[in-house]
């Protein structure tokens, strides 16, 4: 079985020639200088395009696009809780199913695009979002993994990386910051035997798109959901200068401290071949929530970053027995 | 502004819904620029459309009176200044903005 | 034409989802709901019904799940209970923030801790200012209406608001009833198909939950308040269609050999119906007792009850729910609340009764009338009693 890999197998690729003019989400939104969040978001948006019906968390994301009577989205769009999001996006998905087989509503070709950072899916949505993968709902979840929870000042979640100082995970004479390791939402969604699980970083715009345009053709063509998890820099929460977003999402791909990749019925495929990659430290630098490590501690980030990407070379080389073979 | 006044609970929507599609194009976040803007320098651009991309604030816009350039938005652009950090050309440069300028006309639609 | 039918009021209450032909069902199983949404996934899965049945992982899912169908235009059933019902709680203040015309049947059971399966008003209690329309059935048949007429007045473009029927756990839901089942043709003529004021469309995109600043919450608020303290004639209207419809009649509030009683009962759900033969008892041994039934919760109708209380001389109200540390149980609260409110000096006296499945007989109502009785004529404080309490 490889339905994805059947949907995509015609796909257009979005090029530099040919990228979406469309913007759903609107210009006034209230983003902070430089956030690398609501860039992945905008970028998710134009490739969707205007079909989409938009789901959001409760979050930053939420916040800078509705303060009410402004609103960024030019698309139907729907905030409900903060834990939430997949199971609204679920009952969404549910109702028009129904509507359209009752011939009550003309099949208008809608998305449902669910989107939520990191605390929303790693966190507090994780439940609901492990069920709505689960029942395999005809929807796109986007992870804006922004590594904290942002929106309510810099508190770590799950998915602060090892080292990171945050508001509740402070160095101090006793901490390194974060003493736990990032959860892999990626691997977390693709264990629930999805069609389509990728990984994306906004400083790689054309394959960010291209991720979000494969996971609509394969929710759209193939039954189950698609997940997206895209790395979201935040320079107000890592203390970084705001022009700096982009080259951070460049070089967190470069040191290999977070992978692209795509799996698509299983099968790993690697988006990004890092073969020579810079020193984690390059990253690490750019960002003040990495000020306090010492050299040592930048040598367990390396070591863990090496056996992570080791990992995933493995996988990648399991799923794809005949590439192998070669 | 009348968006910012109060709105008698008669005239909001059906549960506080907003029926205008993009309403937030109507708020200024040009005003949150410190004392510098981006301006690009037409003769090192190579119209690669980098600027319009990275842009978190749409404050790039293709330019319908010179085809394959951009135009910069004053009433969007926050001035995170990613655009002059990704320009592949070095294109783009910081100038300095007096408070006066920056209220000029509003070119926001 | 309808048939007579003996049936588990659960089913009843499935059967009247059916009926109205919803189009999405998200559920999570909870004791005593699990016969509602089962009997559902059954008509769903042999083609009975028309719907998406949306086994969701929790209740908090469910209700988000509601939210999302019904926000997408489509006619949304649910069913909970107790734990279910407390988790589901913050999403049921959105769910009537946002106008969206979801139907729950509720099957009353008490709220842990210590863990209780059974009967009480504690979980309802608990949500009593959700801004949902709330209506408490007495009987299987009034499960059976009560669910058609919520969907009638939640998809009222003059209400646009959920709507929860409250049931009694097990001594409702699990209990075999005779009921008038009514047919198909009698139930479209009665409720139309659902048409959303409002929904997520492409073609006509709308922002829905967005951020409510200190310059619109207020209004915001206020706007839903007036949807909900509106809802209360369309109520009314749409009971009154239900008496043409089917030839039963329903009222906010309900008496029973009030008239000339001089210390009425006031109940709410199945309790309504062991007060009513204890009345009899009691009337036979020649005391002036009759009995108040709240069917409509909310919107609370204040001009009804006080109608109805008209010349007693005094009120018992049993809560089946605790409100620690106040001094009241949560009905009587809101009940003396508005008697002071009202300048009405009707003496109250409380009683806790029923807590987690436990037994009120009509021996138990005979006692509480001689102890309301007694402080009635002592002419003392109102006081608040907790039944059948093992010393």
């Amino acid at each position: 079985m490889s339905l994805a890999a059947d949907a995509l197998k015609n796909f257009e690729k979005i090029t530099p020639k040919n990228i979406p003019l469309v913007e759903p989400l609107s210009k006034g939104h209230r983003g902070c200088q430089g956030c690398g969040e609501v860039l992945a978001l905008r970028m998710v948006a134009k490739a969707v395009g205007s079909s989409m019906i938009a789901v959001s968390a409760t979050g930053c994301m939420e916040i800078i696009t509705s303060p009410y009577p402004q609103t960024a989205w030019e698309v139907p769009w729907i905030h409900v809780a903060f834990e939430n999001t997949a199971a609204v996006a679920s009952g969404i998905e549910a109702g028009r199913k129904a509507l359209i087989r009752k011939g009550r509503m003309a099949d208008d070709g809608a998305k449902v695009v669910a989107y939520a950072g990191d605390g929303a899916t790693a966190d507090i949505g994780m439940q609901a979002l492990s069920g709505a993968l689960e029942r395999g709902h005809d929807f796109t979840y986007i992870c804006l993994d922004n590594e904290a929870y942002m929106n309510t000042g810099i508190q770590r979640s799950s998915s602060t990386p090892w080292g990171a100082g945050t508001t509740t995970s402070p160095a101090g004479k006793k901490s390194k910051g974060q003493m736990t390791w990032k959860k892999n939402m990626a691997a977390i969604a693709a264990a629930h035997n999805i069609p389509y699980v990728a990984t994306a970083s906004p400083a790689f715009h054309l394959d960010l798109m291209n991720k979000v345009k494969k996971a609509i053709t394969e929710a759209i063509t193939v039954p189950g959901p698609a997940y997206v998890h895209i790395f979201s820099p935040c320079p107000t929460g890592w203390r970084c200068a705001p022009e700096d977003s982009l080259e951070t999402a460049r070089l967190v791909v470069n040191t290999r401290v977070f992978p692209l990749y795509e799996v698509i019925d299983g099968r790993y495929v690697l988006s990004r071949d890092v073969k020579k990659p810079k020193p984690v430290e390059d990253y690490l630098n750019i960002h003040r929530r990495f000020r306090h490590l010492k050299p040592e501690d930048i040598a367990v980030i390396q070591k863990r970053v090496g056996q992570d990407w080791d990992r995933l070379m493995a996988l990648v080389k399991a799923t794809n027995p005949e590439a192998s073979a070669e | 502004m009348a968006d910012e006044g109060l709105v008698p609970w008669r005239q909001l929507a059906l549960g506080m819904a907003m029926p205008e599609a993009g309403s937030s194009k109507r708020f200024n976040t040009g005003d949150w620029r410190g004392k510098r803007y981006p301006v690009t320098d037409r003769e090192k651009c190579i119209k690669c459309g980098l600027c319009w991309i990275v842009c978190p604030d749409m404050a790039y816009l293709p330019d319908e009176q010179a085809e394959g350039f951009y135009k910069w938005d004053s009433y969007y652009c926050k001035g995170c200044g990613i655009c002059i950090a990704e320009c592949p050309k070095q294109a783009i440069e910081w100038r300095e903005e007096k408070e006066e300028d920056k209220y000029g006309p509003a070119c926001g639609s | 034409m309808a048939r007579r039918v003996g049936l588990e009021v659960s089913l009843a209450c499935a059967e009247a989802a059916k009926l109205a032909n919803v189009d999405v069902i998200a559920a999570y199983p909870i004791t005593p709901q699990t016969h509602i949404v089962e009997h559902l996934a059954e008509l769903v899965a042999d083609g009975h019904l028309d719907a998406e049945f949306v086994p969701v992982e929790s209740e908090h899912s469910a209700m988000s799940a509601c939210v999302g169908s019904s926000a997408a235009g489509a006619r949304t059933f649910t069913s909970s209970s107790s734990q279910g019902l407390a988790l589901m709680h913050e999403i049921l203040f959105i769910a009537s923030a946002m106008r969206l015309p979801i139907v729950m049947a509720v099957a009353n059971r008490a709220l842990s801790g210590p863990l209780n399966i059974w009967n009480d008003h504690s979980d309802i209690m608990a949500e009593r200012d959700i801004g949902w329309v709330q209506t408490f059935a007495e009987n299987g048949q009034e499960v059976l209406d009560l669910t058609l007429h919520a969907f009638k007045v939640a998809e009222d473009a003059r209400v646009c608001l959920p709507v929860i029927v409250n049931m009694d756990g097990f001594l409702l839901t699990h209990v075999i009833e005779p009921l008038l089942m009514p047919d198909q043709a009698e139930v479209d003529a009665y409720l139309p198909a659902f048409a959303p004021q409002q929904r997520l469309d492409i073609s006509k995109p709308i922002s829905m939950g967005m951020v409510g600043m200190p310059e619109v919450y207020t209004e915001a608020k206020k706007a839903t308040l007036e949807a909900l303290l509106g809802s209360y004639e369309v109520v009314k209207e749409h009971w009154a269609g239900m008496a043409e419809q089917f030839g039963r009649s329903y009222k906010p509030i309900e008496t029973y050999r009030a008239e000339d009683a001089e210390v009425l009962f006031v109940t709410m759900g199945s309790l309504g119906e062991t007060c009513m033969t204890a009345i009899d008892e009691m009337r036979e041994q020649g005391l002036k007792v009759g009995s108040v039934r709240i069917r409509l919760w909310r919107p609370f109708p204040v001009e009804d009850f006080l109608a109805a209380i008209k010349g007693a001389g005094g009120l018992i109200v049993i809560d089946r729910a605790l409100s620690p540390g106040v001094p009241a149980g949560p009905v009587a609260t809101e009940l003396m609340g508005l008697l002071y409110a009202k300048g009405l000096k009707v003496p109250v006296h409380n009683f806790v009764a029923g807590l987690g499945g436990r037994d009120v007989t009509r021996e138990d109502f005979k006692k509480m009338l001689q102890k309301a009785k007694d402080a009635f004529a002592a002419g003392g404080e109102m006081t608040c009693e907790m039944v059948g309490v093992k010393e």
